[in-house]
Parts: C-alpha cells; structure tokens; sequence
C-alpha cells in the first residue's frame, strides 16, 4: 500500500545515498548502476542544451528562452516513467520532457526563434507543444483522458505545470472534472518555488500537494530533485490511473535555480542565499554521487557523458542558426481547415502588394498549404 | 482515503435503452426539436460524437434540446458535466486531439464567458498553432438573445466577441430546417464552430427536411427586393421579414439576407444584393459599438462604395448592458424601429 500522507518522499539523499523507502521501492526495483547511469547522462545532456539554449538567446539567436536549470530530475524521472502511447500536455518548460521523448533538438527551440507556435506535430510523439497560458493545458489533458477512458486503452495523460498555475481556475477545474469522471489522468505539479517573481507562498498558504485531496485525489509530494523518487512516483500514479485507479496528483519539490526566462532578472527579488542552499540539493550532483558510489563513474564515462551533450548543444545550435525563415505569405496557413473567403481575399491583397515591391509570390504554391 | 464514486459516468445504454430513431421524412418541427432531431444523426453518422454540458443529461437540457439522448446512446457519449464553462471547453480540446468530435452546450449566452479564454486562446488557435497538425472539430451550441423577459446574463448576443476571432467558424440559425441542417454541418466540421440558437425562437415551428441543404457558410436570401439590402440573423431574421411585408405595402421592395454564417459573412451574395440595390440597413440585438453590423457596413462600403445611394443604416441594440426584462423592449430592434431605419435610409426621415 502506498502511503498517501503529506510527508515529503525523498528515496536519495543530498549525499547520495539510497535510502530505503518499502511502499516505493518495489516501483524502482529495476532501476540498476546502467539504467541510473542513463537517467544522468539524460540529466546532463538536458542541462548542456539549456545551457546552450540561453547563450543563444544572449547572441540573439533566439527571442526567449525558459531554462529549466535545477529541474533535471522532475523533468527526466518523470518522463522515462511513460510509456510511448501516453500523452504529454505540458506547459513551456518541459523541454527535458521534450527530449527525453525524442523531439528533435531544432524542433525544440523552433518556438523560441519565432519561426513558428509550435514546433513539432504533437501526434508523432504524443506529446503536445508548448502552452503557454498559464494552467489551460491541464483541461486538455484531463478531456484526453475521458477520451482514452471511453476508447477502453490504458494510455494515460500526463500534464506538466508549476506552482503558479495551481491558483489558475482551470487546474481546480480540471480536477474536479479528473475527480468526478476517474479519468486516467497524472496531474505533475513542478513546484520551483518561484512563479517569476513570486514566491510560492503567494500561491498557496499550505503544500501545494495537500489541495488535491479535497478534490478526491491523492497527491504524492516528492523531492523533485531526486530522480528516483520522481519516477517511482510517476510510475505509482501511471499504475493507478492505468488500473481505473483515476487521478494521481504529484507535487514535485524542486527549484528554479535559474530566472523564469531569459527576460527575467532573479536578483531584483531572490535572496542569493536560498540559491546557494538550493545548489547544494543540485539534482545532478546527488545522483553522481551514488553512481559513484556503484563504480559506475569512471573517466571514460565522464568523458563519454561529455561528449554526448557537446555534440547535442552542438547539433541544436547548428539547427537553430540553419533554420529558414518562415515565407511571408505562410503568416495566412492554417487558420482553418478548409479555405474561407475572407481570409484568401487578404491573403490576395497582401501577395499583390509585396509584389509591387518587385517580389513573385506564388498565390496558386501558398493556397496548397492550406 | 476513502474514494466516493457517485456516478457511474461511463456506463454504456442498458440493453433496454430506447434506440434512437432519425428524421427520415419531412416533418413540421419545432426549432429546439429540429436541433435535437441533427443531434441525434450526427451522434448516429459518427461515433466519435460526444456532447458536454451542463443538465444535458437527465433533464434534457435547460431548454430541452437534447431530450432523450442520454437515454438513446448513453453516459459515454452525453455527459453531464460539473458547472465550470472553461472545464467544458478544456476538455473537449483534449477530447478533439483524441480524435473526438465534442458538441458543447453552453447553458446561457452570458455564461459562456468564464469559458472565454479557452475558446480563444486554445480552440480558436490550435490548428494554426500547429500548422494543421491538431484539428479542433468542435461545435459549441450556444441559446442567444433577448425577448424572453429573462434575468441578467439569460438575454445576451455575444456573437461579435466570437467573430473578432479568427480561427472559428460563427453560425446563427434563423429557423426549423437550418437549425436542422447546419449544426449537423457545424459537428462535421473540421474547423470550430460557434452555433448560435435564438432562445426566443425553440418554440416556433417549421417544416423539416431531413437533408444538409446549402453550404453553412451561405447567405440565404429569404425575400427578395430590389430597393434596401435588410441584412440580419437568428431571431430578427422573422423581424426583418414582416419589415420587408409592411414595407411593400408603401411601395418599397425589401430583400431580406439572412446571414447564417457571421464568420465568414459570404459577401459574393451580400455584395450582389448591394450592387442591385444601392441602399443598406443592417440589424442586430447585439450592442453597436464594434458590433458585425459595423464590420460588414465598412466592408460594403470598402467593396460596393459607388453602388450605394444612401449612407447605411445600423438598427442594433444600444451600447448598455442588457437592461432588466422591463426594459427590453426599449433596447431590442423590433418592426417599428427596422422601419425607422427603412425611412432613414430612404431619405424619408
């Protein structure tokens, strides 16, 4: 029986040791020196492209950027806890989640050049783009699972969002409608302490994680920078709501160590204090030290680690600097399905008018696309 | 803890559930009947139908629209849903991207604003958001409009809001037979559409014909003319056509459009009217600030300019909230006040 109780399930220590936990550990029980060690160099990669990410948008390759810095082990835990046909709705800063589920690295920062709203189709990956109002996403994820409940599959949904979105009418929404239909849904609640500027407490007066109980739904509140924690949680939630257990809802403690974007300036608000202390339960760091621990730290793995992250920071700036430009006429795409007069009339006029600036736009090639 | 399940939401029709039997014959209809009649073959031509709402189920709906359908095809497919518009919404956005084709029921005009963000920032956007990659086929049935001496937020014609914006497919019906055939265009629809029902209008009957008919997005020309383009949708369609009748019996020759379709307004049948008539009034319950009767007036204007003879008249609702039940007569375009605006854009006044 899994303990539901609001204490905080930590399953590796800031020291790196494992420490023994007998209603989650039969959930983690695979998890092996090999099977860790690739959840690290996940963890590495992840960061090296974050990393990467943020010095484009310094360069100005990129518009914005939102590092998710210090929240390798939330993202990472619980993304390889899915399985290939459940699907993801996550706010804007899962690009771990992202990656973990195999996006392309290009695809990843198309949104954050402004090439495009979206940058992958949803449906090769099961997992939706970006949404960046604040909390909606969790309705969709909820509604995909009423939709997975009546087609009788044991796929479940997951959605992603933080601290802030939980006082966003629509996540209180969603668990209501979770509660009330058993949907095989995972609410994963990243608590990083800082909605932009503001601290948690703004948000909610107790643990995040204690709300959803009142909504029918045990919560799991879980050191989010514990990878093994954040999967055997994930995977304790999948397992209920793939049995018609119904919703699980998982707060996953952890801390935006960098600023909300790369707009954003965390010294105007944040005691550097509580950054140094948050360093100090670095995801990353605790996980190495138990890998080192199990002798499966080696230099030649180091080295490897490395490399593997090198080439993907290499890979994703190559891709975002080779990236075409949108054409002009392709701002009229999509709007609708089918084609509607009203628009092709402005997409007429438009065409003409940047022809006589001297340009040929192939009207007939742009309606094709629609 | 203790779970308490309260409902069994998912439960398929018992095997003495009543079948649903479609319209196969033309038969006179009430229009809240006629829209029920298209829900129910749009739920049998499509399994992926679902609808949404709130007191949809049991009770048939506020204004009975979807009687019997929870009995015909089950909790699986009408369900009852907790009170919150924007969960209503959501959560057909998550059924669509499962492949389903969600027909929401907002309960009220003015209630489909907690509702408002989600129509807008995610139905309205997905398909663009995704380059086509996530369709949104959902159809969201909303009781619009004023005369029934309703309470406040019961009375309201928030079409315009819906218009602004683009990505949705915005349809008023008028009558029995289009209430019918377009909401079973607007649920096979690929794109969303807002479907807008004229509350004050369930209880008139009309002659249905169990077919599609025209394309939604046509304009219908419901009494031809030759003198004034009367352009209207949903309850004052049945205004503007007594309108064009007193009219002609001082010798002037009304055309009456009824639009249907708001977004896109089809003006190849509105610009040909025009063309031939050179005078244009335009109504609607909606307030007149910013309201379609504007949009359209300036696109005429921008497209048929040397065609008109009279600058165009607006006959709408005023800019004010809509006002308390006793005061609805004085707000609502009626015959006499689409006749003032006949005079005015004759010369006569």
């Amino acid at each position: 029986m899994i303990d539901f109780s609001p204490q905080l399930v930590q399953l590796l220590s800031i020291d790196g040791e494992r420490m023994p936990r007998p209603d989650f550990d039969p959930w983690v029980d695979d998890l092996d020196g090999l099977a860790l060690l690739a959840l690290y160099r996940d963890m590495v990669v992840v960061r090296r492209i974050d990393t990467e990410a943020t010095a484009l948008q310094r360069q100005g390759e990129l518009g914005l950027w939102p590092p998710l810095l210090g929240q390798e082990a939330a993202q990472v835990g619980s993304a390889r806890a899915l399985r290939s046909d459940d699907f993801i709705f996550p706010s804007y800063r899962e690009n771990a989640v992202a990656y973990c589920r195999g996006v392309n690295l290009t695809d990843i920062v198309k949104v954050w050049r402004g090439n495009a709203q979206s940058g992958w189709d949803p449906y090769t990956v099961q997992m939706a783009t970006p949404n960046i109002i604040i909390g909606a996403q969790t309705l969709h994820a909820t509604g995909w699972a009423l939709g997975a409940q009546r087609d009788e599959t044991d796929a479940v949904a997951i959605t992603y969002f933080g601290d802030g979105a939980t006082s966003q009418g629509d996540v209180n929404e969603a668990m209501v409608f979770a509660a009330s239909f058993q949907a095989p849904v995972v609410f994963f609640c990243q608590n990083n302490q800082w909605a932009i500027s503001e601290p948690v407490g703004v948000q909610a007066h107790r643990n995040i994680a204690d709300r959803a109980p009142g909504f029918g739904i045990p919560s799991l509140r879980i050191d989010g920078n514990d990878v093994i924690a954040v999967m055997a949680a994930t995977r304790i939630a999948l397992d209920r709501a793939r049995t018609g257990g119904g919703p699980t809802f998982i707060e996953a403690v952890t801390y935006r160590m960098g600023p909300h974007t790369t707009a954003d300036d965390p010294t105007r608000y944040r005691d550097p204090a509580e950054l140094a202390e948050w360093k100090t339960r670095d995801p990353l760091l605790r996980l190495h030290r138990l890998l080192t621990k199990l002798g499966e730290i080696t230099p030649e793995v180091e080295a490897a680690t490395q490399a593997i992250a090198d080439a993907a920071a290499a890979e994703l700036r190559a891709g975002c600097i080779g990236m075409p430009d949108p054409e002009p006429l392709s701002v009229f795409d999509h709007v609708y399905s089918t084609p509607n007069a009203t628009l092709e009339r402005q997409r007429a006029e438009y065409a003409g008018y940047l022809t006589s600036f001297g340009t040929q736009f192939d009207i007939a090639e742009q309606n094709g696309t629609v | 803890m203790t779970m308490t399940t309260l409902t069994t939401p998912t439960t398929l029709p018992g095997l003495d559930a009543p079948k649903p039997v479609p319209l196969t014959e033309t038969k006179t209809l009430t229009m809240g009947k006629a829209i029920n009649e298209g829900l129910r073959q749009a739920m049998l031509d499509d399994p992926k139908v679902v609808l949404l709402g709130e007191d949809i189920g049991a009770l048939g709906g506020v204004f009975r629209v979807t009687s019997d359908l929870l009995a015909q095809f089950g909790a699986r497919r009408v369900i009852d849903t907790p009170l919150a518009e924007s969960a209503i919404i959501g959560t057909a956005v998550g059924l669509a991207y499962r492949g389903y084709r969600p027909v929401c029921e907002i309960q009220f005009d003015g209630f489909i604003f907690p509702g408002f963000d989600q129509i807008v920032s995610q139905v309205a956007k997905f398909h663009y958001r995704t380059q086509g990659a996530v369709r949104m086929p959902i159809t969201i049935r909303v009781p619009f409009g004023g005369g029934i001496g309703a309470a406040e937020h019961h009375s309201e014609s928030p079409e315009a809001y819906f218009t602004h914006t683009s990505g949705l497919r915005v349809i008023a019906v008028s009558n029995a037979q289009d209430a019918y055939s377009l909401i079973r265009q607007a649920i096979a629809s690929d794109d969303p559409v807002l479907y807008f029902e004229p509350k004050r209008r369930y209880h008139v009957k009309g002659e249905v014909v169990p077919e599609l008919g025209a394309p939604m997005e046509q304009a219908v020309i419901v009494t031809p003319g030759t003198d004034i383009t009367l352009l209207t949708y949903g309850a004052l369609v049945s205004t503007a056509k007594d309108a064009a009748l007193a009219a002609f019996d001082e010798g002037i020759s009304i055309e009456v459009i009824d639009l249907r379709s708001l977004s896109p307004v089809d003006y190849a049948v509105v610009e040909a009217s025009v063309r031939k008539t050179g005078r244009v009034v335009v109504t609607h319950e909606a307030a007149q600030s910013g309201g379609l009767g504007g949009e359209i007036i300036a696109t005429i204007t921008e497209r048929c300019f040397s065609y008109l003879e009279a600058a165009p008249v607006r006959v709408t609702g005023f800019d004010v909230p809509y006002p308390p039940a006793k005061l609805e007569s004085h707000y609502l375009p009626d015959l006499d006040r689409i006749l003032d605006g006949v005079d005015r854009v004759m010369g006569r006044r």
